[in-house]
């Protein structure tokens, strides 16, 4: 498809000079556009891409991303309350062209960091003078024992990616009988959405409240306690939903059954009619491909928090939740990376400092009932050699209100306009 | 009005006649960028969420100032408004009352 940039230095016969100089080769046939691949069409990388032809209107974009559409972990929860159904979280990606982002459909397979290029399944290379990476997470399917083959075979599912799973767990639970017991696990942090297993627990419930009334939630959770608003989701749990939800921590998954409907502890074995088994997670896969799940753990990303360029490899900036760092992974904060991100590119492209203070600022909400929400906020600046430090008064509402679920609203359309038109 | 919001107006300004970013202003564009992922794309929100495109920079100031000190009643703005220094503040609501 298009020249990559080997062959274009090739043919140029500037390959010395450009490498030298980052910001002279391009792919797109005029040698003094520079050229940023974008890997990833989620929260993070669309916003970025975005930002990156509004504030460097000279620089080239190409955004890669295997799906037809972006549906939407926000709310998702909501699909499951029957708040809102599939298609109200389901977007299509067709106005990012028109900020002259060129998009692609396909996934990346192979990255050459020297070279500069990236290879994708569908057989193109695509050379770049700055990549993006921003694949999300890649869910650890193996950490629980049992749980591929549950999951193959229908059973169980962890729905911590929108999309077809969403649909599933909600038919699951429109099928389970009145009475019945759902059995959700929660990973040991750092997850996907800190405050999303809990939400998941109140729209579940809400449903439930109105439907099987009988019914009961088990949130088997692997940490110690609640990770986040801990008194918002409390409160909702005892207000709205009287002794529905068994709360039990420090139980972490080991092993979950399809065939007899068991997720085990090392406690006990936990009978359900739905089970929800959320596995850990880390960077999404092709953050591997160029070694920058670097962390202790191997896990995560750790990036140069200023201007999230890998500390693993050069030319390679991480966003989103495959970061490691003390913000919190959530979609909110994903198109507040892309954006410093976005504009460290652009004045690195054009050979100045990137800003030295960036400001990034988490917003997050959480519907408890079918009418209430409550929201988690905070504002953290960048200081040299301490990463990002919170302001005073961030935090988290004790109470879901009226007010806040209009503002929740609110809130997720705001957000897909912003990455996605 | 400091040195430092002197010089982020300034590159405002410079950003507005010319359509291009420049060094001096990228922190502005990139502080009020992060309002929009709430308040929507250019400041033009959907729903509840007021919009900040076209408001008059000394209400923004004001409202800014006012969520701070807690003499605005609020469901989240003190806890953002917070976070921004003064002339950070003044350069935001240049910046939102250019926006159409
Ligand atoms: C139930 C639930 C509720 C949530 N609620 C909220 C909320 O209310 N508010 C909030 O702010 N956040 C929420 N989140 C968190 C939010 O969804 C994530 O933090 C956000 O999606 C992270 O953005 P990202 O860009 O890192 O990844 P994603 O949005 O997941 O995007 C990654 C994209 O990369 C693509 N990709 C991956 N690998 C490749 C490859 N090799 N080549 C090409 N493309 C690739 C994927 O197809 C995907 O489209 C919630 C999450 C869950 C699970």
């Amino acid at each position: 498809m298009t020249i990559n940039r080997r062959d274009f230095l090739k043919i140029s016969g500037a390959g010395a000079a450009a490498a030298a100089f980052s910001g002279c080769a391009s792919v797109s046939g005029s040698a003094a556009r520079p050229h940023v691949v974008v890997v990833g069409a989620g929260f993070g990388g669309a916003t970025c891409a975005k930002y990156l032809r509004k504030w460097g209107p000279d620089i080239d974009v190409t955004l890669i991303e295997p799906n037809d559409k972006f549906v939407s972990c926000p709310l998702s929860n909501w699909v499951l309350g029957g708040l809102r159904n599939m298609d109200d979280i389901t977007h299509g990606y067709d106005r990012l062209p028109g900020h002259g982002i060129k998009m692609v459909k396909d996934y990346v397979v192979a990255i050459d960091v020297d070279k500069r290029v990236v290879k994708t399944q569908g057989g193109a290379s695509i050379g770049y003078d700055r990549l993006v990476l921003a694949p999300g997470i890649e869910i650890l399917t193996d950490t629980v024992r049992g749980f591929k083959e549950a999951e193959a075979a229908g059973k169980v599912v962890h729905a911590w990616k929108a999309g077809p799973q969403t649909a599933h767990l909600r038919k699951q639970l429109e099928a389970m009988p009145d009475g019945g017991t759902f059995v959700m696990s929660v990973p040991a942090a750092p997850y996907r959405c800190p405050p999303g297993p809990y939400e998941r627990a109140c729209m579940v419930a809400h449903y439930l409240k109105q439907a099987k009334p009988k019914s009961k939630i088990i949130l088997l959770d692997g940490n110690p306690d609640i990770v986040s608003k801990k008194p918002l989701f409390m409160d909702a749990w005892n207000t709205f939903y009287p002794g529905m939800v068994d709360y039990r921590p420090n139980n972490a998954p080991l092993a979950v059954d399809g065939g007899k409907m068991t997720v085990s502890t090392e406690f006990d074995d936990v009978k359900g009619d739905v089970l929800n088994v959320v596995p850990k997670q880390r960077a999404g896969a092709v953050c591997d491909l160029v070694g920058a799940r670097n962390d202790s753990n191997k896990a995560w990303c750790t990036v140069n928090l200023a201007t999230f360029e890998s500390t693993a490899a050069p030319n390679v900036h991480i966003i989103g939740d495959s970061v490691l760092s003390n913000l919190p992974k959530s979609g909110h904060m994903a198109t507040n990376h892309a954006k410093v991100c976005a504009a460290a590119i652009v004045e690195l492209l054009a050979g100045r400092q990137p800003d030295p203070i960036p400001v990034v600022a988490n917003t997050c909400y959480s519907a408890t009932s079918g009418s209430t929400s409550g929201y988690v906020a905070n504002v953290f600046r960048y200081e040299a050699g301490k990463g990002y430090v919170s302001a005073p008064e961030g935090g988290a509402t004790p109470k879901g209100d009226e007010l806040n679920f209009t503002y929740n609203e609110s809130w997720a359309k705001n957000i897909w306009a912003e990455v996605l038109s | 009005m400091n040195r430092k919001t002197t010089l982020v107006l300034a590159g405002f300004v410079g950003l507005a006649v010319s359509g291009l970013a420049s060094a001096a202003d990228m922190h502005t564009q990139s502080i009020a960028s992060t309002c929009m992922s709430c308040h929507g794309p250019g400041g033009k929100s959907q729903g509840a969420i007021p919009s900040l495109a076209g408001l008059e920079k000394d209400y923004f100031v004001k409202s800014m100032k006012d969520f701070k000190a807690g003499t605005r009643a609020a469901s989240i703005m003190k806890r953002h408004a917070n976070g921004y220094t003064d002339a950070e503040v003044e350069a935001m609501a240049a910046y939102f009352a250019s926006l159409k």
